[in-house]
């Protein structure tokens, strides 16, 4: 049988890519929201499996939630982006440096 | 080894492949296509898990409608690809060691001493008549109903938000003109034009 600690386990390694995901693509705003999009789907996984191993279905509602707000997340988040292309024609991180004090 | 590891390791490989592939991938669009791989994995993994709702969900909303706003995006923005991978090297080491000591210390922390078989054993499959949806949709409807609601709320304001940030120059809008509307006369609606029109006897 699987055990929790390999569920668990999995997801910390989802999450740590996700995180080495934003580290080296810190350029580039897309691939950025595509790892919070993967370190939301690790933690995910841990609710997922906590709710199994306690019979618990509380975990899966969270996830549920948590869904619905990375879905409204990742809609405003595209919106904003195509906005900054719009505005400065181009979607590197640099580019926006407008609101220094 | 039973058959329910085999799955697991399958399945947890192509997600750790498919994750590491997306994050070092160059184009942003084989990014998105490894992305959707690494969701199918975590969704086959949460039915190993009995979530079967949640798996479905998550094929059908996240590969299925916020995959593809993300492949829309890349194909209209049109990037240009050699500056965005500019400080690759840079940052790849320190990332690399932030992210090993994250991982040994939660492996460590939730390793098999902790939460391993004997410790919280496995749970027993339920029957083949268990409604994982039953089980959620009451918990869902009674306990959780405002948070509901409030999510439904949440996803009307992204909606308006997203129309409003994105649809924004004047020119492209349909707009009435109140003043126009309100000044109209029955004149400017309607031509009263005579026409000769020939009589019975076809003269």
């Amino acid at each position: 049988m699987i055990s929790l600690s390999d569920y668990l386990i999995l997801s910390a390694i989802i999450f740590c890519i996700g995180l080495v995901g934003i580290f080296v693509n810190r350029t580039n705003i897309i691939t950025l929201l595509m790892c919070v999009e993967l370190i939301l789907v690790a933690v995910n996984t841990n609710f997922i499996a906590f709710s199994h191993f306690l019979g618990n279905e509380a975990g899966q509602i969270f996830v549920f939630f948590i869904l619905t707000v990375a879905a409204a997340e990742v809609a405003i988040g595209l919106a904003i982006l195509t906005l900054l292309f719009r505005n400065k024609g181009s979607i590197n991180v640099d580019v926006t440096n407008s609101l220094k004090g | 080894m039973t058959f329910d590891q085999i799955l697991f390791y399958v399945f947890s490989f192509w997600f750790i492949a498919a994750s590491l592939a997306m994050i070092f991938s160059r184009n942003a669009a084989k990014a998105v296509l490894f992305l959707i791989l690494a969701f199918f994995s975590a969704a086959s993994i949460w039915i190993l898990l009995e979530a079967e709702f949640l798996a479905i969900t998550l094929i059908l909303v996240y590969v299925g409608a916020v995959m593809v706003l993300f492949l829309f995006v890349i194909k209209m923005l049109n990037i240009d690809k050699s500056t965005l991978r500019a400080k690759f090297a840079g940052y790849l080491p320190l990332g690399l060691i932030v992210a090993a000591i994250i991982a040994t210390e939660m492996a460590l922390v939730l390793g098999a001493n902790q939460f391993g078989l004997e410790v919280m054993a496995a749970p027993a499959r339920h029957a083949a008549d268990y409604s994982n949806i039953t089980v959620l949709a009451l918990q869902l409807y009674t306990d959780y109903v405002y948070p509901f609601e409030l999510a439904a709320v949440l996803l009307l304001i992204a909606i308006i938000a997203a129309i409003t940030l994105v649809h924004r120059n004047e020119g492209n809008r349909k707009t009435q003109n109140i003043a126009e509307q309100v000044s109209v006369k029955a004149k400017d609606r309607v031509r009263l034009v005579s026409i000769t029109t020939p009589n019975k006897e076809g003269k």
